[in-house]
């Protein structure tokens, strides 16, 4: 018998290590020999801590939303009396949202421990590795990764091979290999749980990478904020040293590679190529143009392998499948899986690995389960701040790089945010808005002046002082910023608002011309107004009204004046007789 | 030999060569591209987006990073370049300081020439009523320069000339987006800085928000001030630059520079190079004494401030090498201020001595109030102007300067040798010693010094002089990056030399920091002028200058070393 | 302010507790592209970059002290003034956000009395702002650091975030 305990960032987050130890706790009270063995996130967010007790016939039974108690039950039940503890099973709802993914890069995450490499081998790591080195040349490998259409999984979606080939025919001795896992847009962690869940996967990719381009040193660029991916990450890397993965002359050959981790210092914009090689040179993380491109000049001006997370890891998968059993998955040009961060108003939130080209219905309503509350679909924000929204009406869309590029929107990173009828899509485009102005580096005048210029605007329509020019002026500086921004997220910044104000015109419109927010969700437009049926002249919210906005005599129905009232809610709080109607 | 390449540019084939950008490509068919952050000698920025063109799909890319390819066609006035470079330029406009009127680089601004060039009439984006309001402090803490971030449009050419020209690195970007902002480390004063007053950053800023530091008041103050007799020096670089602000071509302006002095009303009239031939002569007898003593070498020059500064704040070890004589601009103070103590009956006027120097120089303004200087507690030199204040006092006093009258200096300060006046141009110390050195003195051999390898805008020059059999070596390095690379090799043995003129600007003095800015041509222009001026000389060794002798047996006397010599680092 | 930055520099080059920074500057002053890994290795010392500790490595490095002082203001990371004894990282990602992020700001702004990057007087919290947590499908979500651990919330309401705040203060002996 043994015991996984789910222990990603959010499982943790949701209390793993207190239900691991409670089972621990159990364990030796009942004197028993047990282990209690940790593994990385499975994706089913919702549903953590996570919990599968294997028993000794090899028979799985997973367990949701396991807390100390529960865990005491399922104890009792299941491991001292062989009976699984029902209530706490995963619910058949969680059980379709795995069932309907296909896991190609994930498939070991919430299945092997991380912080054992013996694990990664025996589920077939580092195979693909010693095929490479033992089976193939530098250009084979090349071949191989060109052929399988694999696509940068970090949002341009540029071809990983071609990549790789011009990387490998520069002149130059020094080379390096330079893994992305910067994972700054706000709503997406796949990377993060890649790294937490099978670290191992991403470093053979990155090995292999060097090995088919003639580099030598590997440098992963992670985020502080991600401090269990770090921890994991420093793990694997001395075990594959200490197993003759990594380092001085790897499996005995001549050839040698080492790979260091950088901290990324909080800075979305090093998420672009020029910008991340700047900030593991020590500098501030300014892009910077091109040409020279980073396949020829990049990391301390040697030629440089860029490429993220998800991408390196789906390298071992090619090398072992082949490049035709690859292509196999997904669309034309667009092969394999993308892992999707599924977040927002959705019943199950979580992290899911779909092939490439899988339809925005089948996410949503097969995997996410649908809507929150009953509610309706009004948008999905896909491709965080560089991306765009899609509606209803692309929910047959096939969710690839091509398909998504030509109705405006990107995978980017592969967020997918969930948004209901009560969200209000000016307000959605702020904040996103307010996110690229504030995390642009600031060297082009485009990004650093255009986007908080479009900011402003949009706090103009937010706060209701905008117009129908405040929409044609966001459109043209959307525009230009587009067309002459230094860097692709300068370039993509506008996204989010030419998005919205294509697919949501209409809620534009409502609140510069009709003066209504049609979600109720900015605040400039609520009027407060006073029911005189219910009013009965206590003057409660008179004496509350900060501002002195309402007026009224004694038993008398009051009145607010709407020009003096702030819509800070306190007579709402004050009146007894719900007589404050908020409109 | 290679196929002629060529591009289409709007329609038109221009033949290239090795243009390392579009830009440059455009440039030279005679289309001015309009740019706020290219300098083609510092590294491509590419910031502010001004540069684009429009290839024939209609893909736009920015010229100054683009390299040009046999065969591409491309276009520089579309419809839609025109729409975005008016939005970019709006967008600047909008953040941007709206006191044009009271600015002092009003109608001399980058970005105000192409706002009327590109027909910006509204700035406004947003209803928030938030208009552009003064946020930053402006720092007046330097002696020889003013900077007043509000005008700053964050194009980095000061952040990158201090940096990769200078190696000085005293400003640079702070913060990021938004609030993104060129400063120094935590906001200190200027003056709290390893800024060497090179006044470098100046030249390149495009707007008022690094401006020299104005002190032309205090001019006008003295020369009304009745119990004052206002003295000035001109340095040898301003006169081949002044001109330039008054639209005339590069030429030498000094007989009108004198003119223009004497009608706004400065008593006196006197020329720098006349206390550079007493360098000349200090300095040479200073290396001749290391040499001979065999004491530790090289010997650097110290007349350029923004050196000593950085020799100061970076190889203060080096101090003891440096030359002890005071810069020519000092030396002229030193031994005028004297001459009213010891020789009150051959003065024309018994009035104070207040002694302004027109340098083309920020550095200098910095020198001027080094205690190291002062004597008996009081500086020498009492104001220094740079060329750009100059210009500036001739257009207040409403004098037409291109249709003044030559004047000549005064004596005798006012006369100097052909090599004094070489001070103004990297090389022109060397040259200038090397003529006191050798020991034919005839004018065919002045004339030969040119082709020792001394002239040249190069910024690392090397040549060994014979002397008494033996040789002497020397380096001249202009630009202080180029100086730090040769000051670490000399350290570290890899070279060795005897003597090593150093000046802070590339290019030298002509192309300080006070003067109007120069590109590599306008740089090369100027020396010319400085050359010919020398070549016109009557006198071409410092020693030859007669009025040398005289300052010496009536000033200077006992008094050598006290007057003309300075310790740095004590 | 600025009276108090100095004093905390002073305690450093007086106490001579620079021995685990130059432990650091030893290994790190000549390798490749070293100054962010110095500088976070400096906070994890110092728990901020004070001016001197700046200036030492500006020594040590041979970067400018302006250079550093771009870099350090350039990413979120960094800080120049000592922080609270509890970081609050309150997450503004895009889950958190449509989750209803600002009304916990709000609300935690509220109770402490500071504005994003600010410490309470009582040097209790600092409130850090954070891009994304990467704990999306608990949102809305704040961490809490202190010196030896972390600690994340999720889940958050306006009520449930004070409420947290005040469990701490109670832990301090301070409600």
């Amino acid at each position: 018998m043994k015991i996984l305990v789910g222990q990603g960032s959010c499982g943790i987050a949701s209390g793993a290590k207190k239900t691991a130890a409670a089972f621990a706790e159990q364990i030796r009270a009942a004197e028993m020999d047990i282990p209690v063995d940790v593994t990385g996130c499975i994706g089913l967010c919702y549903l953590e801590p996570i919990v599968d007790i294997y028993d000794d016939n090899g028979q799985m039974t997973r367990y949701t939303k396991v807390t100390p108690d529960t865990a005491k039950l399922i104890f009792d039940a299941h491991i001292a009396g062989g009976v699984p503890y029902a209530p706490a099973v995963i619910p058949a709802a969680g059980q379709a949202f795995l069932d309907k993914q296909t896991r190609v890069v994930m498939k070991n995450c919430g299945a092997i421990n991380p912080e054992r490499i013996e694990d990664y081998i025996a589920s077939g790591g580092y195979r693909a590795l010693s095929k490479a080195m033992r089976e193939m040349t530098p250009d084979q490998i090349c071949d191989v990764v060109l052929g399988s259409d694999l696509r940068g999984r970090g949002g341009g979606g540029f071809p990983t091979g071609k990549k790789w080939v011009q990387v490998k025919r520069q002149s130059e001795p020094v080379k390096y290999v330079v893994c992305n896992a910067d994972e700054g847009d706000p709503g997406a962690f796949m990377d993060r749980s890649i790294m937490e869940g099978d670290p191992h996967k991403m470093l053979e990719g990155m090995i292999i990478a060097g090995l088919a381009t003639g580099a030598h040193t590997g440098y992963i660029y992670v985020r502080a904020e991600y401090p269990l991916a770090v921890h994991r990450l420093k793990i694997a890397i001395e075990q594959a040293k200490a197993h003759g993965y990594l380092g001085d002359r790897i499996l005995g050959t001549d050839f040698s590679f080492d790979i260091h981790i950088n901290l990324g210092a909080g800075a979305f914009v090093c998420g672009e190529g020029s910008a991340l090689t700047a900030s593991i040179e020590g500098q501030r993380g300014m892009p910077r143009v091109k040409p020279p491109r980073t396949v020829e000049k990049g990391l301390f001006e040697k030629p440089t392998v860029l490429n993220n997370v998800e991408t390196f890891a789906n390298v071992p998968e090619v090398i072992l499948m082949g490049a035709e059993a690859f292509k196999s998955i997904g669309t034309p040009k667009n092969a394999g899986t993308k892992a999707f961060a599924l977040t927002g108003n959705v019943n199950n939130t979580g992290l899911i690995e779909v092939p490439m080209g899988t339809t925005l219905r089948s996410v949503i309503f097969d995997i996410g389960g649908g809507v929150k509350n009953g509610k309706k679909l009004k948008a999905v924000q896909i491709g965080g701040p560089s991306g765009g929204c899609l509606t209803e009406a692309h929910l047959d869309l096939p969710l690839d790089f091509d398909s998504l590029e030509k109705v405006g929107a990107m995978i980017g990173s592969g967020g997918l945010v969930v948004m209901d009828e009560d969200t209000c899509m000016v307000s959605i485009a702020r904040f996103f808005m307010n996110f690229t102005q504030e995390e642009s580096c600031g060297k082009c005048v485009p990004c650093r002046e255009g986007t908080h210029i479009m900011l402003e605007l949009l706090d103009d329509i937010v706060e209701a002082r905008g117009t129908r020019q405040t929409i044609e002026t966001l459109l043209d500086l959307g525009d230009t910023i587009c067309a002459t921004a230094l860097c692709g997220l300068g370039k993509t910044a506008p996204n989010p608002v030419i998005s919205t104000i294509t697919q949501f015109k209409d809620e534009y419109l409502a609140h510069v011309v009709d003066g209504v927010c049609p979600t109720g969700q900015c605040q400039a437009y609520r009027k407060y107004v006073v029911d005189e049926d219910r009013c009965v002249g206590c003057g409660l919210c008179r004496k509350a009204c900060p501002v002195h906005a309402i007026s009224g005599g004694t038993k008398r129905a009051h009145k607010i004046d709407t020009q003096i009232c702030i819509k800070c809610n306190s007579c709402v709080g004050a009146c007894k007789f719900d007589a404050i109607q908020i409109l | 030999m290679n196929k002629q390449k060529y591009m289409t540019i709007n329609g038109e084939m221009v033949a290239f060569g090795d243009e390392k950008n579009i830009l440059e490509v455009v440039r030279k068919a005679g289309i001015d591209i309009p740019t706020l952050c290219y300098y083609s000698d510092l590294s491509i920025y590419g910031a502010c987006r001004m540069c684009i063109v429009e290839d024939e799909r209609g893909g736009i890319m920015t010229s100054c990073s683009t390299p040009p390819k046999d065969g591409m066609t491309i276009f520089t006035n579309t419809p839609k370049l025109n729409k975005h470079r008016r939005l970019i330029l709006k967008m600047l406009l909008s953040s941007h300081c709206r006191e044009c009127t009271t600015c002092v680089h009003s109608g001399n601004c980058s970005l105000q020439i192409l706002a009327n060039r590109f027909g910006i009439t509204d700035v406004k984006f947003d209803k928030s009523g938030k208009a552009f309001k003064d946020e930053y402090k402006i720092d007046l803490s330097s002696k020889s320069i003013k900077r007043d971030p509000n005008k700053c449009i964050l194009c980095g050419d000061c952040v990158r000339v201090c940096s990769e020209t200078q190696n000085v690195g005293a400003i640079d970007f702070a913060n990021r987006g938004w609030n993104l902002e060129v400063t120094t480390a935590f906001h200190e004063p200027l003056s709290a800085t390893e800024c060497v007053n090179c006044g470098q950053c100046v030249s390149v800023c495009p707007t008022a928000a690094l401006t020299v530091k104005p002190e032309f008041d205090k001019a006008w103050d003295a020369i009304h001030d009745k119990t004052k007799r206002t003295i000035v020096q001109v340095a040898p670089a301003v006169r081949v630059a002044l001109g330039e602000m008054f639209e005339m071509e590069t030429g030498n302006v000094m007989p009108l520079i004198n003119a223009a002095l004497r009608k706004m009303g400065f008593d006196e009239v006197y020329d720098t190079s006349f206390s550079a031939d007493l360098t000349v002569i200090e300095e040479s007898e200073e290396l001749l004494r290391k040499l001979r003593q065999g004491e530790k070498l090289p010997l650097f020059s110290s007349c350029c401030p923004g050196w000593v500064s950085y020799a100061e704040n970076r190889h203060p070890d080096l101090l003891p090498q440096l030359s002890t004589c005071k810069s020519p601009m000092e030396m002229f103070s030193s031994v005028v201020k004297e001459d009213a103590v010891l020789n009150p009956q051959l003065q024309l006027d018994p009035r104070e001595p207040y002694v302004v120097a027109v340098m083309p120089c920020t550095a200098k303004k910095y020198e001027a109030a080094r205690d190291e200087l002062a004597l008996e507690g009081q500086p020498r030199t009492d104001l220094v102007l740079t060329t750009k204040e100059l210009a500036m006092m001739i257009r207040q006093a409403g004098i037409r300067f291109n249709e003044l009258a030559p004047e000549a200096h005064d004596l005798l300060f006012g006369m100097y040798s052909g090599a004094g006046v070489l001070f103004g141009v990297t090389g022109g110390v060397t040259e200038a010693v090397i003529r006191r050195l050798i020991a034919d003195k005839s004018n065919r051999s002045m004339n030969n010094t040119q082709f020792l390898g001394v002239r040249g805008l190069e910024g690392v020059k090397e040549l060994t002089v014979p002397y008494e059999g033996r040789e002497i070596r020397i380096a001249i390095v202009s630009g202080l990056k180029n100086a730090d690379t040769l000051i670490r090799k000399i350290k570290s043995g890899e070279i060795y030399y005897d003597f090593v003129e150093v000046m802070a600007c590339p290019g030298g003095c002509i192309n300080g920091g006070g003067q109007p800015i120069a590109n590599l041509a306008g740089r090369e222009e100027r020396a010319e002028v400085l050359y010919a001026d020398d070549r016109l000389s009557e006198v071409r060794h410092s020693e030859g200058n007669p009025q040398v002798k005289v300052a010496y047996d009536r000033i200077i006397k006992d008094q050598q070393h006290r007057l003309l010599h300075v310790h740095y680092g004590r | 302010m600025e009276h108090k930055r100095d004093e905390h520099a002073c305690a450093h080059c007086c106490g001579g507790e620079y021995a685990a920074l130059d432990r650091v500057l030893d290994e790190y002053k000549d390798v490749q592209g070293n100054l962010i890994i110095i500088l976070q290795k400096a906070q994890e010392i110092y728990g901020y970059l004070p001016r001197d500790v700046i200036k030492r490595i500006s020594d040590a490095t041979g970067h400018t002290q302006a250079k550093i002082f771009g870099v350090v203001t350039f990413y979120s990371q960094f800080r120049l003034n000592p922080i609270g004894k509890y970081l609050i990282l309150l997450c503004q990602g895009t889950a958190c956000h449509v989750s209803g992020s600002l009304a916990v700001e709000r609300a935690i702004c509220e109770d402490l009395g500071v504005k994003d990057k600010e410490t309470t007087p009582d040097n209790l919290f600092t409130l850090n702002n954070v891009a994304c947590l990467g704990c999306c499908s608990l949102a809305p979500v704040m961490m809490i650091k202190t010196g030896d651990s972390e600690e994340t919330y999720g889940n958050l309401t306006p009520e449930s975030a004070v409420e947290i705040l005040e469990g701490i203060r109670r832990k301090e002996g301070l409600a």
